[in-house]
């Protein structure tokens, strides 16, 4: 127990972003507004899962923050002084386009993030152990040196978790990380994350369609629709009979079963 | 400087064929071009550029017609000055239109070809600009090998540099683009490199054969290697045997020396293609 709480100690001294601040945010592509009149406030430590029907704008809103997409309004990252600051923010996409042909490994990959030291010429041991060890988080040591087109889906969403993760983030995007992944790895996924979280103190923004894991590991739930619909604790969400009636039997239906589970993350985090 | 190289291929390869200082010379260009493709050609494919620098090759053609125009003897830097201008145009109708990249180079490589065409054969004097279409490797002078040493110096220095960022990049940009890398400018600095590359080297091997020098090789190496190192080796040892085996063979056949270096390229193409299933 003491031993945890002093490895959360030094994370959490080590997080200076305190929360993500998105004030009147919107992003139109050409002539179409995608977003627009967003308001957020994203809490250090907090699993913020951004749910909405397809079309939403959720992945944009994602690569707007990303900085991949131009945005209007104000998008700002603050530490506990409320000084604004460069943010190390940490991506999983959604389905990593990559042709399946291509002689990269994991190592390449990998050692291509964290150095410069060009990966044609081979790995030295040193990198070799941190590139293991960064895996070795989310339970992938074992690919190292696999070709990334030899992985199966689930693989290389882990692999993909572990580079986001180096090096430390403030911020972890996480863009439907587990789509068409089976139950099994998506679970094993969820607890990863949510360990993660526990662990390093880093704000999660977690796009999903999985309403029931959703409500399982979120501390917040976020619905999108072109702009924030509603905002709230996953309880908040679910008895909601606007949202229901709006957003469908599917919503109703998972959330039967959702409260039946026990919620892995009661405490929410810690704050800064 | 040529001199230590004439003297050291005198003392360790006294052979018929290298009695002959435009061979000296030709197998110094083989030494210097073959890692300047390989490594090249590697990223060429890996970003799926095959087409792009096909583009390019061909339309050194128009290049050389505007060199003429504007009435130089040697038209090797008004071409790579319109091949760079052509590659910048290239990456920024990639960005502004959405229709797909292939059509897009397929109607500028054909517009140049035909213009270049248009322009050279005006008159009927097409012929002596036929040495650009097969090129002639062993035609090279010792000015010339320098520049080739120069540029692959160049290459070696940028990929030291920024070897990572092109292959983030061609792996998937937006996770290259997470990780803090300018995408854009990244991917034009390549178009750039491939279109400098290609255009220098387009005297000496051929206008119709380059991207297949280009291409060939990484293809090969590609079925044969399960990361960066393997595949960066194999591609270096297969254009290295290919090219010294076309030399050689262009020598004793009297043919072209740049296609015959191509079909041995293409001959581990082959063989890789083959035994490819064991490399799985």
């Amino acid at each position: 127990m003491s031993k945890v709480s002093v490895i959360q100690k030094t994370y959490k001294e080590s997080c200076g972003l305190c929360h993500t601040k998105l004030k009147n945010f919107g992003v139109t592509i050409g002539r179409t507004e995608i977003l627009r009149d967003i308001d957020l406030h994203i809490q250090c430590g907090e699993l913020t899962a951004l749910v909405g029907p397809n079309g939403a704008g959720k992945t944009t809103l994602l690569k707007a923050i990303l900085g991949e997409i131009r945005h209007t309004g104000e998008l700002s990252f603050l530490d506990a002084g409320d000084c604004r600051r460069n943010p190390v923010v940490g991506y999983v996409p959604q389905r990593l386009d990559f042709d399946p042909g291509s002689p990269v490994s994991v190592l390449d990959l990998f050692s291509a993030c964290l150095s410069s030291w060009p990966v044609c010429l081979g790995h030295s041991r040193r990198r070799r152990e941190r590139v293991s060890a960064g895996l070795a988080s989310v339970q992938a040591e074992h690919l190292l040196d696999r070709r990334l087109g030899d992985l199966s889906g689930g693989e290389l969403q882990r692999v993909l978790l572990a580079m986001a993760l180096e090096p430390n983030p403030d911020l972890l995007l996480l863009d439907e990380p587990v789509s068409g992944i089976d139950v099994q790895g998506k679970e094993i996924f969820y607890d990863l994350v949510s360990n993660l979280r526990r662990q390093y103190d880093l704000s999660i923004i977690l796009v999903s369609h999985d309403w029931s894991l959703v409500s399982n590991y979120a501390d917040r739930i976020v619905l999108l629709d072109r702009t924030v619909q509603r905002c709230g604790t996953p309880q908040e969400i679910f008895s909601d009979e606007r949202i229901l009636r709006t957003y469908g039997p599917a919503i109703s239906e998972d959330t039967e079963q959702t409260f039946l589970k026990p919620r892995l993350i009661p405490n929410g985090g810690v704050r800064a | 400087m040529m001199e230590t190289w004439y003297a050291l291929v005198n003392h360790l390869l006294p052979f018929a064929w290298t009695q002959h200082t435009f061979m000296k010379n030709a197998l110094l260009a083989v030494l210097l071009v073959s890692p300047l493709f390989a490594i090249m050609g590697t990223m060429v494919v890996n970003n799926r550029m095959a087409f792009f620098s096909d583009t390019i090759g061909h339309s050194a053609l128009t290049g050389i017609a505007i060199g003429v125009l504007l009435g130089f003897q040697d038209p090797l830097w008004i071409m790579v000055i319109f091949s760079v201008l052509l590659a910048l145009a290239i990456s920024v109708l990639k960005t502004l239109t959405n229709a797909s990249t292939d059509t897009t180079i397929g109607a500028v490589s054909a517009t140049m070809v035909a213009l270049g065409i248009v322009i050279l054969s005006r008159g009927g004097g097409f012929n002596k600009f036929s040495r650009f279409l097969v090129g002639d490797l062993l035609s090279i002078n010792p000015d010339e090998v320098l520049l080739l040493a120069f540029t692959l110096a160049g290459v070696v220095i940028l990929w030291g540099v920024m070897f990572n960022k092109f292959l983030l990049v061609s792996v998937n940009p937006s996770l290259a683009h997470s990780r803090g890398i300018p995408v854009r400018l990244i991917d034009t600095l390549f178009c750039i490199t491939t279109a400098v590359i290609v255009t220098i080297s387009i005297q000496w091997v051929g206008i119709l054969i380059i991207n297949s020098l280009l291409i060939l090789p990484a293809a090969a190496a590609r079925n044969i290697s399960r990361n960066m190192r393997q595949y960066h080796v194999a591609s270096l040892l297969i254009t290295f045997t290919s090219g010294i085996a076309g030399l050689l063979m262009s020598y004793y056949w009297s043919t072209a020396t740049g296609a015959t270096i191509v079909l041995f390229a293409a001959l581990f193409y082959l063989g890789t293609l083959l035994i490819k299933p064991r490399f799985a």
